[in-house]
């Protein structure tokens, strides 16, 4: 049963006293507004960036991927840290969005939408990683199992690799059908207030002709639900596919059982973190702040000291068990190529220890958590820690292998590499920026349904009956 | 596609929309449809509305990816094709749970996002006929069908006893067309907005 009101305990979602066209008038704002200078300049900062990316591809594809500095030894360097890092981020959205819908946590209401957005876009940057570490990109399709006139033979779908595939296009595809429903009676809200008659052919071809009808409210409602919860297993899979890609190797450093669950927990470490430095942006930029409040920030810092705290512990884990097992090969792996300060690699060890596991501890403290500056500083830490992290766990494992004679001299990436990574953060960027002009970036339906129980100003209209004795309560509301 | 006659009458508190809603229902009104900004919960049970199935089509969809991807996989690798891959068996079903399970979510997911559309009758250049442009920002839009023994002034007056603030009567198409909204008249006075 729908409750009637919010316990005083719990901050109320939305401040201000709000009726529901003030909902509208918010989020809608920017999208009738012409972009701040402020927006045109981030936008051509994200498309210089996208086009390098395009030209180093464009280097890669013609002179092959020897323009990358990765070598027989090193075969996986810059570019599936890259890639992990990305698909890690992509976690966030779907998570907020899926999971703490089925746990019920209203605070998601006001960053899902946004949540969901940065998901896609980062699923999408993550996917070029393995595409163009083919080599032979135009031979890309050969990765899908389709009637060939080779024999056929087919693809191994005993592989980690070919798991990746199914994965994370899966994935990518669940999370736009997510967001796109969830949109439709947005852009509709949007159609019916244009003002501008291209705006109204464009928002009413991209609203499918919805019109808030209750039947299709029920049915709405029942699709975000179990989609919700196939997603909610489906983000959980995705990352534990990702992390199985090394764990079923035979590779010292990647052959641990811990990956599965240590890989999504730092997926949704690194995905909150991204959250947080967008939605931090976002609320300032868009004045937002009555929908994204102090609370929800917090909450999410919440859930990034926790999730921190689990990596920091499978870290931990991996170091005990290279020392329990006795195995000379894990033993060199964890505690000379990695926990020795003093080996090629152990700063990335140790800067990853730093941003991942250490500094995410202040937030043990609440005045922390609610102090905006850091949490924008700490969420870039985060993600920084967590780029060394994967760093680390792919080139550190892989740069002295069981054979002396074939050990690497020091890695490290050229221009191309770098420019692919900085191409990607365009695409990213210039998606997101798209993203915050045309669509609303809160969900404004979903905004309206909790506006009642848990806004500022209804929750303080229900002082009166806080104080009512229990027969006066139910002679005015029992049915 | 036809066109019909309705009486509308809007509210603007869904908790002056639901005792309405059983009046009209009890004095004997069709209620064609109430269209709101957001989804109201028990609205759909208080104008008689039954459950969706829509997620039993959603199993059906997951169970029919699941199978597709058990009964291609092995076929291909125990019968079309069998290579060996280092020595292990040919049916290796726990190597085929990842492939299998996202299967089952794709086609479940992807199942019932059309069937959704289908049922709603939604798709891209879909046009369907507004009773009131606040219906998805502000309004709760309660629209009941005239039959020829509707005396459209009693019922008008019936809704606006029973709390709605604004009533009229339409002929309306009730099903879709395709076309553009660029064509309807523009509901607020332009503005200007300074970011």
């Amino acid at each position: 049963m729908h409750l009637k009101y919010e316990s005083q305990l719990r901050e109320p979602l939305v401040y201000g006293s709000k009726t529901y066209h003030d909902v509208t008038e918010d989020i809608v704002r920017p999208i009738e507004a012409k972009p701040s200078k402020l927006w045109y300049i981030g936008f051509y900062i994200a498309i210089a960036l996208l086009l390098f990316g395009v030209y180093s591809l464009y280097r890669d594809v013609t002179y092959g991927i020897g323009q990358w500095n990765l070598n027989k030894t090193i075969g996986w360097g810059w570019d599936i840290t890259n890639f992990v890092w990305w698909v890690g981020i992509g976690h966030a959205g779907t998570l907020i969005s899926a999971i703490l819908l089925l746990f019920r946590q209203g605070w998601r209401t006001g960053v899902n939408r946004a949540a969901e957005a940065m998901t896609i876009f980062a699923v999408m940057c993550a996917g070029q990683f393995p595409i163009w570490h083919m080599g032979r990109v135009w031979m890309a399709f050969f990765v899908l199992p389709y009637a060939n006139t080779r024999g056929p033979v087919w693809v191994n779908f005993n592989s980690p690799l070919l798991w990746d595939v199914f994965a994370i296009s899966t994935y990518f595809t669940v999370s736009l059908l997510f967001w796109y429903s969830g949109l439709l009676p947005d852009m509709a809200t949007i159609r019916d207030r244009a003002f501008t008659k291209l705006r109204k052919r464009l928002y009413g071809i991209a609203s499918f002709g919805w019109n808030g009808s209750t039947k299709h409210w029920q049915r709405h409602e029942s699709l975000a639900l179990v989609l919700a919860g196939l997603s909610t297993p489906l983000v959980l899979s995705v990352h534990t596919i990702v992390s199985f890609d090394f764990a079923t190797s035979v590779i010292p450093g990647w052959h641990t059982t811990i990956f599965p669950p240590y890989f999504v927990a730092g997926a949704v470490f690194s995905g909150f973190a991204m959250v947080q430095s967008l939605m931090v942006i976002v609320r300032k930029v868009f004045g937002m702040e009555d929908y994204i409040t102090m609370g929800h920030i917090e909450a999410m810092n919440k859930v990034i000291v926790l999730t921190g705290s689990i990596v920091g512990v499978a870290y931990l884990t991996e170091l005990f068990m290279g020392w329990y097992s006795q195995n000379k090969y894990e033993g060199y792996t964890f505690w000379y190529s990695r926990a020795n300060l003093f080996s090629p690699y152990g700063w990335s060890y140790w800067g990853m220890m730093a941003c991942n596991v250490l500094s995410p501890q202040i937030f043990w403290f609440r005045k922390m958590r609610r102090n905006l500056f850091v949490t924008f500083f700490m969420s870039v830490i985060v993600n920084i820690g967590m780029w060394f992290e994967r760093f680390v766990i792919i080139v550190t494992s892989l740069y002295r292998d069981y054979l002396p004679s074939s050990w690497a001299v020091y890695y490290s990436p050229t221009i191309w590499e770098i420019g692919f990574y900085l191409g990607t953060f365009g695409l990213f960027f210039t998606c997101f920026f798209l993203f915050a002009k045309y669509f609303p970036v809160i969900a404004i339906a979903e905004i309206k349904y909790v506006l009642k129980t848990s806004g500022e100003s209804f929750k303080d209209d229900m002082d009166k009956q806080e104080l009512m004795k229990a027969e006066e309560f139910a002679h005015e509301y029992a049915h | 596609m036809a066109k019909k006659k309705f009486v509308v009458g809007c509210f603007d508190d869904e908790a002056v929309l639901f005792p309405a809603v059983k009046k009209v229902r009890t004095a004997g009104y069709k209620i064609h449809d109430v269209y709101t900004p957001f989804p109201v919960h028990g609205l759909d049970h208080a104008m008689g509305l039954r459950e969706t199935s829509l997620h039993t089509a959603g199993f059906i969809y997951g169970i029919t990816g699941t199978t597709t991807a058990l009964s291609g996989i092995s076929w291909v690798l125990t019968y079309d094709w069998p290579l060996n891959y280092g020595g292990k068996p040919h049916f290796a079903l726990p190597a085929w749970i990842p492939i299998t399970f996202e299967l089952t979510v794709l086609f479940a997911a992807v199942g019932m996002v059309l069937t959704f559309c289908y049922l709603c009758q939604m798709a891209p250049f879909v046009k369907k006929h507004h009773f009131h442009p606040r219906a998805t920002d502000d309004l709760f839009v309660m629209v009941i069908e005239c039959t020829d023994k509707t005396n459209t002034a009693d019922l008008e007056a019936f809704l606006s006893n029973n709390g709605a603030m604004e009533v009229k009567t339409e002929i309306a198409e009730d099903g879709w067309w395709f076309g553009r909204y660029d064509k309807d008249e523009l509901p607020f006075e332009q503005k200007t907005v300074v970011a």
